[in-house]
């Protein structure tokens, strides 16, 4: 049964097998507003955790993704190029930014849970 | 993520997409206009602005208000800007060393959009200079972040030629959009009749306020000047009517910027000049033969020869925005310019941009590169403004 997991930097990562899938929270999409833009990374590049990988643009600002594990990425959500906006109306479903074949299931370890994340939401 | 690179002023802080957050440093207290409570009651989101709390966007956000305005009418509280009187024997012609406006030929009842300059030749900041009918004494309205400073500029420059007056205790709001005529004149009968950049003395809501057609989004509209002890009453009035809404800086910075408007401190600075920043229009024809204000040999000279650089709207190729900051490349990757303002057009429906190029690439049309990202983005220079004004002209 695949979990979801959450970094400080508000993306949620969720795990099937060794595929994962990456984006944004709700919190996150909130907080950025309406999402105009975004640049998704192409098909085998690879990034370790915490690397740089894409790059969301509501109408004022631009905000960097950070890749919550590593890996390779196996499929960019081509969806979002046409309809960026599910960003905002679905960032945790079909807003996904990513898919990743991912190196290390033990960095996920790292991350917060569901209730951890919750909570440290809470004081942002 | 990161914090959002945003544009200025209203830049992200530390927190990842919490661009929104307070940012007020221990030595900085920030002040609040008389709408303050009322941006809270609507569920303003506040953020520093021109040393002012003000709301970057309401519930709907960003680009909603945006569309509206376009669509009805949005109502902005603008009470930050520096509103002031200057009077003395003859006003008009003392402001004419610091401005190549044609101040002096203000009709009654007009307004005008003017540049502050400095001895260099540079813009100060950029204002609007108004004559009521009958009255001798000149209306300015600078802008907020730099209102301290252009007044002291100001009274000190004209110390023996007029008496500036600061007038911290008014309020400035504006009204934007197609149904603003219809909403105001609900409040202001006379607004109806009020044409593009005239200005009256006239009862809005009961109060007396001073009203003029003009505004920063390209749409027809007001802005309307009232006692500070006021604001909250006509702004209540004016929120009642079934078009408007509030709106916020958020998308009055995207208004601005598809309408081609400057924004000081961005597109305009105390290094640009008025050929540069090609606004040469506001140069008074009078003015162009007969100079008188400061660095007018220079100003003059950059006139008949052309600047180095000029001001012009920039389209993206394709969807990613090209922000404040971006290098502007020719196709050979030669640094030609930067972009000073940028972002999405929410009524275009695609990134807009304005910045300086070299003045050989300033024709519509020519083919540039932005280098976003490090990867160059082809783009095209385009004639401003992005969406097509639609003010109301007599």
């Amino acid at each position: 049964m695949s979990e979801t997991r959450f970094t400080d930097q508000h993306e949620w990562v969720r795990v099937d097998g060794d595929t994962a899938t990456v984006g944004i929270t709700k919190f996150a999409a909130g907080q950025l507003g309406d999402v105009v833009f975004v640049e998704l990374p192409e098909v085998g590049r690879k990034v370790g955790q915490g690397g740089e990988i894409a790059v969301v643009e509501s109408v004022k600002a631009a905000s960097e993704v950070y890749a919550p594990i590593g890996g390779e990425v196996s499929e960019a959500n081509a969806a979002l190029t046409e309809e960026p906006a599910k960003i905002n109306s679905d960032p945790e479903g079909e807003g996904w930014f990513f898919k990743l074949h991912i190196n290390d299931a033990a960095e996920l370890g790292e991350l917060m849970t569901a209730d951890q994340y919750a909570e440290f939401v809470k004081n942002q | 993520m990161t914090e959002g690179r945003g544009s200025g002023s209203l830049d992200a802080l530390d927190k990842p997409f919490c661009r929104t957050a307070m940012t007020a440093t221990s030595e900085e207290t920030l002040r609040r206009t008389p709408l303050y409570g009322l941006h809270i009651a609507l569920g303003g989101k506040m953020v520093p602005f021109a040393g002012y709390e003000l709301p970057v966007h309401y519930e709907p956000g960003i680009l909603k208000e945006h569309l509206h305005t376009r669509a009805k009418a949005g109502l902005f509280d603008v009470s930050h800007m520096g509103q002031a009187t200057l009077a003395g024997d003859d006003p008009a012609a003392a402001l004419e060393l610091l401005t190549p406006a044609d101040v002096k030929g203000l009709k009654d009842g007009q307004q005008r959009y003017a540049l502050l300059l400095n001895a260099h030749g540079g813009i100060n900041d950029d204002f609007m200079v108004a004559r009521l009918e009958g009255e001798n004494a000149l209306h300015l309205v600078v802008n907020g972040a730099t209102k301290e400073g252009d007044f002291a500029y100001i009274a000190e420059m004209l110390r023996n030629s007029a008496k500036l007056t600061p007038q911290p205790e008014r309020a400035l709001l504006a009204l934007q959009g197609p149904a603003a005529e219809a909403v105001l004149s609900r409040h202001a009968p006379e607004a109806a009749a009020l044409a593009f950049m005239k200005i009256a003395r006239m009862n809005v809501a009961g109060v007396c306020a001073i009203v003029s057609r003009s505004g920063y989004t390209g749409e027809d509209g007001y802005e309307i000047s009232v006692a500070a002890h006021d604001a909250v009453h006509v702004a209540h009035a004016i929120l009642d009517e079934p078009e408007v809404i509030p709106i916020g800086l958020g998308a009055r910075d995207s208004l601005r910027l598809e309408a081609g408007l400057c924004l000081y401190g961005h597109d305009l600075d105390e290094g640009t000049d008025p050929v540069s920043a090609n606004l040469v229009w506001s140069i008074g024809k009078r003015r162009r033969s007969e100079g008188g204000f400061l660095a007018a040999e220079k100003i003059l000279g950059l006139v008949a020869n052309g600047a180095k650089q000029k001001r012009i709207g920039i389209l993206p190729d394709g969807r990613a925005p090209a922000r404040e900051g971006t290098v502007i490349a020719d196709k050979s990757g030669r640094h030609i310019g930067r972009i000073t303002s940028g972002g999405f057009g929410p009524s275009a429906n695609a990134p807009v941009a304005m910045g300086y190029l070299d003045r050989e690439f300033s024709a519509d049309g020519t083919e540039i590169d932005l280098l976003i990202r490090g990867k160059p983005c082809p783009a095209r220079v385009a004639p401003m403004p992005f969406v097509p004004h639609r003010y109301k002209r007599s």
